[in-house]
């Protein structure tokens, strides 16, 4: 083994698992057993060694969401042990390894819990929420063409590196399912700030604003209590800091508004 | 057949600009009554979807994922090319546009690429007024840096995620539409056909899949942006889901599909460490800006690394061979993906590889370390420092990374004109999907440029075209193309749930990877791509006798969706591996044994193969049939490739 650990020694874990069959159905926790898992295997390895066993002993394998395995794409959506992708601070599931944990742990998996988060099946949920949140405002209205130059507009670079720390959201939604209220505050904030400190985002900064707030509250999401448990949890950092700018941008724009309501 | 290119007469320069003025235009009012769909919604995708739908096309969009922002665009790391010029150091169209068919070892076509280097700068000035936070200098202007096979400083990027930032630009620009009502999309739907009425494009058919429903689809053009197929190979450093499924589909409804074998080995990936790996991780070429690659100078030395007896930061400078840097002083670190993959892999053949399993090299940050300071690095390299410390437990900040070259990119695709039209009309292919830009070898920063290239900016014209011709009539998915297009796919899906076998898609794709791997990877014989080919067939008969799949087709069937992609793997390998084999000469990512220079580097034979080879399908089990492109060209000489 290459791994940096030749001494780690394989493991057996107790898993339980979310299962439900569809949205419409009513799940349950199921107690799976796997053996041999080295220290050196992502978590999602560590699922496909599950998957595989069940398929070969004809039972359906367990759904989840999962693509790039990289930490980028924020498909991986697991509630790890109660934790929004599981123990390690600023990790995706997929990028979680299994010597985070001990031989003979046992370990509850369970899709991210909110009502603006349908489960399709098993641990995959549909976010198609947060896409209804960008459409609402997320964006420069720009068409293709006709776009000045690059350099046409200098940014110091600490605004525009404050831009960039907020674009880094991947949308996977840890921050609603970490959240007791499940609010999508944090991600909203992520967007809204990473506009707000552009001048790029200025023409359209108070509608932007008060539309993706709207779209927020429309799809269901809690409230912020500030407990701040989104972005303890967020796995790439996003800071508490762009919810303060939030309601900030929206007191703002509320008190510019033509459309108070 | 000879197929034609369709690239217009005239000199390069003028070549593009000559082809949009004679181009038919659709009047603003008529476009909408043209549906067009797009598959896929990475940069290629997004783009051409949220551009087409801003002219005024009715645009429907396809995606596998449950939302169009996780494309694997996502995941490039290192930045995006453009000849902006803007660091005063030489650049311009022209060398971006020669680097790059140097880069591709002379095997694209030039009207194509100079093209492609032409909007680079359109790209950069969209996406910077979109809002992608680019990396900035303390005065406040854009950024560089530079990347492999290239002199100049011309890559832009967002620290080690610049995929991302474009992606999620070209993301947004799709919601607008979306809320506007110009682009419907479907999310979670996978294109499994492509239906073409009287020879031309007519629309897809798709499996919904949460609910496993077989959905059709019509429009009176269809634009695939599908991605690439590096999954023919298991482990990869794509993301699990890509796949060859839509490309291959159309292939075998008429889609040419060019250069199959050439495929792109990144050197710098994180090794192999079990059996259990899914997936390989790419650290970013720009890492080869600052990080100097070199293994131990012995053998002896090499084997005491391996047991564990010596740390590679103990190891005098002396006892250490810079072997990039030695070999090509010129280029250094920043030589092109192929040849810094086949040197890696001449290191390990050597015996004097690392890690406990000898496949690997070294890629040192000491230097830049010493010289900076570790925030400095931090800053550039942060995230995929901490990427790496997560999967190795190793820290980079104190010894050097350990890297092996992995399957990438593939720069094979289906067969496009200058138009991007397959060879089945009204039907394009954008992006990866396509074979269009990078010859037999592409540059780092390039797959982000022609992505967007394609979607933004030259999609939007020549579709226009094409559609300037086809009657508005609204295409109606009750023509029995459509359901017998259905029928099709409900066969194939019941087939593979009724096959009842003891071996799981994984099984099979597992030995797939591995023939491919080590018969028509890094370095390919006739004999050995021969025993590859027999081991397909073989493969392909055991699949579709044993293969075992739970659970039905009207439900999330993960395992399903995942033994359709592997039969048309299965089937694309054999292809690969014939066009392999056609292919007397090494180019590029294409490197046969027997045809190598006194010194190992690639020998090609620019008279007998200076073309691009489309194979077309021929029916179930039939020999393809190959076509020829032949590759002229009048601006740039044809030299054995140095980066001495």
């Amino acid at each position: 083994m290459a791994g940096s650990n030749p001494n780690a020694k394989p493991m057996n874990l107790t898993l339980k698992v979310w299962r439900q069959p569809n949205r419409q159905a009513q799940g349950n926790i199921v107690e799976y057993h796997v053996k041999d898992i080295s220290p050196d295997m992502s978590f999602l390895e560590m699922l496909d060694v599950l998957n595989e066993d069940l398929l070969r002993g004809g039972q359906d394998p367990v759904a989840f969401d999962h693509d790039c395995r990289e930490g980028i794409c924020g498909s991986c959506d697991l509630f790890i042990n109660g934790r929004s992708h599981g123990p390690e601070k600023g990790t995706t599931t997929c990028q979680l390894h299994m010597r985070k944990f001990s031989d003979g742990d046992t370990i509850t998996i369970e899709p991210w819990r909110a009502n603006a988060f349908p489960v399709n099946k098993d641990l995959s949920v549909d976010r198609s929420a947060f896409d209804r949140i960008i459409q609402a405002g997320g964006y420069v209205s720009v068409n293709t063409g006709g776009a000045p130059d690059g350099n046409e507009i200098p940014i110091p670079k600490e605004i525009s590196d404050r831009a960039f720390e907020a674009a880094t959201c991947i949308g996977c939604g840890a921050c609603v399912a970490a959240c007791k209220n499940a609010s999508a505050m944090l991600f909203v904030s992520a967007k809204v700030s990473q506009l707000a400190l552009l001048p790029q985002g200025q023409v359209e900064r108070k509608t932007r604003v008060e539309n993706m707030v709207a779209q927020m509250d429309k799809e269901g999401f809690g409230a912020c209590t500030n407990i701040g448990s989104c972005a303890a949890e967020c796995p790439v950092g996003i800071s508490l800091e762009n919810i303060a700018i939030l309601n900030r941008e929206f007191l703002a724009a509320k008190a510019a508004s033509n459309n108070l309501a | 057949m000879l197929l034609e290119s369709k690239a217009p007469e005239g000199p390069l320069a003028e070549k593009w600009e000559k082809h949009k003025f004679n181009v038919k235009l659709v009047n603003p009012a008529n476009k909408r009554k043209y549906d067009v769909i797009v598959v896929g919604t990475g940069l290629a995708g997004g783009a051409a979807a949220a551009s087409l739908a801003e002219l005024g096309y009715n645009v429907k969009a396809f995606t596998y994922h449950d939302s169009p922002r996780r494309a694997h665009s996502i995941a490039a790391q290192g930045g995006i090319n453009a000849a902006k010029n803007y660091q005063n150091d030489g650049d311009s169209v022209f060398r971006l546009f020669y680097d790059t068919i140097k880069g591709g070892d002379y095997r694209a076509r030039e009207a194509n690429v100079y093209r492609l280097a032409q909007v680079s700068v359109n790209i950069i000035d969209q996406c910077v007024a979109q809002g992608v936070p680019f990396a900035r200098e303390y005065g406040g202007l854009l950024a560089n840096r530079s990347f492999g096979g290239a002199q100049v400083s011309r890559t832009f990027y967002a620290r080690g995620q610049t995929g991302q930032q474009l992606l999620l630009g070209a993301y947004s620009a799709l919601s607008r539409q979306i809320a506007y009502g110009k682009v419907k999309m479907y999310t979670r739907s996978e294109m499994l056909d492509v239906v073409v009425i009287d020879g031309q494009a007519r629309g897809i058919v798709t499996r919904n899949l949460i609910t496993g429903e077989i959905e059709t689809h019509s429009a009176h053009a269809v634009v695939l942006a599908t991605g690439g197929y590096g999954n023919v190979f298991y482990l990869s450093t794509n993301a699990m889901y890509c796949n060859v499924t839509a490309a291959w589909r159309a292939h075998k409804k008429g889609a040419y599909f060019a250069n199959p074998c050439f495929t792109q080995i990144h050197p710098t990936c994180i090794p192999v460490s079990g059996d259990y790996q899914s997936k390989l991780t790419l650290m970013s070429e720009s890492l080869r800006n600052d990080g100097r690659v070199w293994v131990p100078k012995t053998v002896e030395m090499a084997e005491r690394v391996r047991k564990g007896e010596i740390k590679p930061q103990d190891i005098a400078e002396d006892d250490r061979d810079y072997f990039l840097e030695r070999k090509y002083p010129a280029f250094g670190n920043l030589v092109p993906r192929d040849v810094a993959s086949r040197n890696a892999k001449m290191m390990c053949d050597e015996g004097r590889g690392v890690g406990s399993t000898g496949l690997a090299v070294y890629l040192d940050f000491s230097d830049i370390i010493k010289r900076t300071g570790a925030e400095a690095v931090s800053q550039k390299y942060g995230n995929l420092f901490d990427m790496y410390a997560k999967i190795t437990d190793e820290d980079p900040y104190k010894q050097p990374m350990r890297i092996y070259p992995a399957v990438h990119y593939t720069m094979g695709g289906l067969w496009v004109d200058y138009n991007l039209q397959t060879t089945v009309p009204g039907l394009y292919a954008t992006g990866e999907c396509n074979f269009s830009d990078h010859g037999a070898n592409r540059l780092g920063a390039s797959a982000l440029m022609q992505g967007l290239a394609d979607g933004y900016f030259v999609i939007p014209y020549t579709i226009g075209d094409y559609l300037a011709q086809t009657p508005p009539k609204p295409v109606s998915t009750d023509h029995p193309a459509f359901a017998e297009a259905k029928a099709g796919v409900q066969a194939r899906t019941e087939q593979l749930l009724n096959i009842k076998g003891n071996r799981t898609p994984d099984d099979f794709h597992k030995i797939l990877g591995h023939i491919m791997w080590e018969y028509c990877g890094m370095a390919r014989t006739a004999e050995g791509l021969k025993h590859a080919k027999a081991e397909i067939q073989k493969l392909k008969k055991e699949f579709w006798s044993d293969v075992k799949v739970v659970g039905s087709g009207e439900e999330m069937n993960q395992a399903l969706e995942k033994a359709g992609r592997i039969a048309d793997f299965i089937e694309l390998g054999e292809l690969m591996v014939d066009d392999a084999l056609n292919r007397n000469e090494s180019c590029g990512g294409h490197f046969r044994e027997e045809y190598q220079t006194p010194d190992g580097e690639a020998l090609r034979d620019d008279d007998n193969y200076a073309y691009v080879a489309a194979w077309e399908y021929m029916g179930d089990n039939q020999p393809e049939k190959l076509n020829k492109e032949e590759l002229t060209f009048e601006n740039v000489k044809l030299t054995q490739r140095s980066y001495k």
